[in-house]
């Protein structure tokens, strides 16, 4: 069994995001890491290999970026992953979600795994499609923000909270699967593992080496066009209070209570 | 012209729509008049779909209803209808109330149809003949405005639509056959909607003091029944803590739980993630106590208060004691 992890460098949590007003796009500079979610996603396919149930070959995390990206696949790399690819093309650059999808897809295809996995959101663009997207293009059973997965010969049964309580679906393989953070606790890499990833095999694609046709990728391919930014109505801040004497943190907000008759 | 209709999912569970997609019809209706269309709604289920339920729609705004028999609560049977209607019907857009369904399918809705897809839109517009969505980014620090080249796909943030009863009397049924996708029918529900946890009621409760992840551990939430206990609340929980088995389901707030308006809402070890804010970002006076002052909480709560829960709980509950006992 192969099994490719999607992973995604993101802005460094303790790094103010902004979005460049000239082009509407995140500015991407600044501090980078793998994205918190991801990790989960490089746990759970070690815990597959690990676990015994099935035989896994091969453990490829795959990306989708700038140059700088390289290196959340060196950190999936040594994390568990075995080997990477990085998709990076100037035409590439403005891809909307459907567009991503698409050229991520494209790339898993030369790959043919037996399962993908990504994390369910991003820690920068906030959003949960990736893998729906993906999946329908790689025409394989998808589900999203799955907490638990036990994996058997050609077929997988995940739980994961839906909108009336914990659902539990059998998805045949290959499948496309999302992962949430209870899923697993993801291991710290070893200070042998992070020496050595940079070693470990890393292939650079461009688009026409997986056959992304250039006109559905980038600014021009994206269906749809953002702009026109604006700051959400002002919300009056609140009060902040520094606990220092504990004691008078509690008399003060008792007081802010008994103000609102809330006692 | 048919491509002014706009088509909207409704998703149901045991007899009754959900209420995000009630609220996302009613939205549908009111941009497929601005747009010179109608609201056209697909439905996918089995025999409880009756002509009753489905028809029902109409009260908010559905002229037609087209209703899909296939197996319930899985995404990518609901894409392939979706697909089907808007090809043969020349739809433009498609819209989705807030929730993990809608996310899951609008997004492979939006990969077949090579279309634009926004997810977490906050308000729609129509603006020159065309949709517009709204949608806030970056930690709802800042909104952007989606257009669509040609079809778009747009996904509510949950409670962003708001339900509302047009008065229209029963829709029109039209039964769909739809021929699923191989891959679409790879996927099977075994349970659904399994409850966890003991069944306890935070929708009634004017005070709620609601613990997350920096509780440290399920114990935590001791103190926060007793805080509870004092002020004549309930006691609620974030998403992560739930699906850590800290606390009950039926407890949990946000994006796949309940969402709730009380006077006051404490939120004690919490972030403050957006999938949680949709849930009680309504609530009257939101206090926040957390050791992160940089966490997301602090930007919408009335009162934050930066410090250690466990110092600070108990003796704000000592506290409360007194002063009622007093």
């Amino acid at each position: 069994m192969k099994i490719c992890v999607l992973v995604k460098e993101v802005p460094d949590a303790a790094v103010q995001k902004r979005i460049d007003p000239s082009t509407g796009r995140m500015d991407r500079g600044g501090e980078k890491n793998l994205n918190p979610y991801d990790t989960h996603a490089i746990e759970a396919a070690m815990q597959v290999r690990e676990g015994g149930a099935v035989e896994v070959d091969e453990i490829v995390a795959v990306t989708m970026g700038p140059s700088s990206a390289v290196r959340a696949l060196h950190k999936a790399v040594s994390l568990g992953a075995d080997r990477s690819v990085h998709l990076s093309d100037d035409a590439l650059a403005g891809s909307d979600v459907a567009a991503t999808g698409y050229a991520l897809a494209k790339t898993l295809e030369r790959e043919s795994p037996d399962l993908v996995l990504l994390g369910q959101q991003s820690d920068d663009g906030e959003c949960y499609t990736i893998g729906a997207v993906v999946a329908d293009h790689l025409k394989m059973p998808s589900l999203t923000q799955v907490i638990k997965m036990d994996v058997a010969e050609g077929k997988l049964t995940c739980e994961r909270q839906a909108e009336y309580g914990y659902d539990t679906v059998e998805v045949a393989l290959p499948a496309v699967i999302s992962v949430g953070d209870a899923i697993n606790e993801p291991r710290y890499p070893s200070l042998k593992a992070i020496m050595g990833a940079k070693k470990k095999q890393l292939d650079a694609v461009a688009i026409g080496d997986v056959g992304i046709e250039a006109g559905r990728v980038g600014e021009e391919g994206s269906r749809v066009v953002c702009g026109e930014f604006k700051s959400p109505p002002e919300k009056a801040g609140g009060t902040i209070i520094e606990d220092e004497d504990t004691n008078e943190t509690v008399e003060k907000i008792l007081a802010w209570l008994d103000e609102r008759k809330l006692i | 012209m048919a491509q002014n209709d706009i088509l909207v999912y409704a998703l149901h569970y045991e007899g009754e729509f959900n209420k995000n997609s009630l609220g996302a019809v009613s939205e549908g209706a009111r941009v497929a008049g601005e747009l010179g269309g109608e609201c056209h709604v697909l439905v996918l289920g089995g025999d409880d779909l009756s002509d009753d339920l489905a028809g029902s729609l109409g009260a908010h705004g559905a002229a037609k209803v087209l209703r899909v028999k296939g197996p319930e609560g899985l995404a990518q049977p609901v894409v392939d209808g979706m697909a089907q209607v808007m090809d043969a019907g020349g739809h433009r857009y498609a819209l989705f109330g807030g929730g993990l369904l809608g996310f899951e399918i609008g997004a492979g809705l939006a990969a077949r149809l090579n279309a634009g897809v926004t997810m977490e839109v906050t308000a729609v517009r129509v603006e020159g003949g065309e949709l517009l969505a709204e949608r806030p980014i970056l930690g709802d620090s800042s909104i952007s405005t989606s257009r669509y080249r040609e079809r778009g796909i747009v996904i509510g943030r949950l409670n962003a639509f708001e339900l509302r009863a047009v008065g229209g009397g029963a829709a029109a049924i039209e039964d769909v056959d739809v021929e699923f996708s191989p891959w679409s029918t790879q996927a099977t529900m075994v349970t659904r909607g399994e409850q966890r946890g003991a069944d306890v009621n935070i929708e009634d409760a004017d005070i709620l003091i609601a613990g997350g992840r920096g509780l440290g551990k399920a114990e935590g939430f001791e103190a926060l029944e007793e805080l509870a206990g004092a002020l004549g609340g309930a006691v609620a929980a974030t998403r992560a803590v739930v699906d850590a088995g800290w606390y009950p389901y039926a407890a949990q707030i946000g994006q796949t739980g309940k969402t709730v308006a009380p006077k006051l809402y404490l939120a004690a070890g919490i972030s403050g993630a957006i999938q949680h804010k949709v849930g009680m970002q309504s609530s009257e006076n939101i206090v926040a106590i957390n050791k992160d002052s940089n966490a997301p909480i602090f930007e919408f709560s009335d009162l934050g208060i930066v410090g250690d829960l466990n110092k600070i709980v108990p003796k704000l509950t000592e506290a409360v004691k007194a002063r009622k006992g007093g």
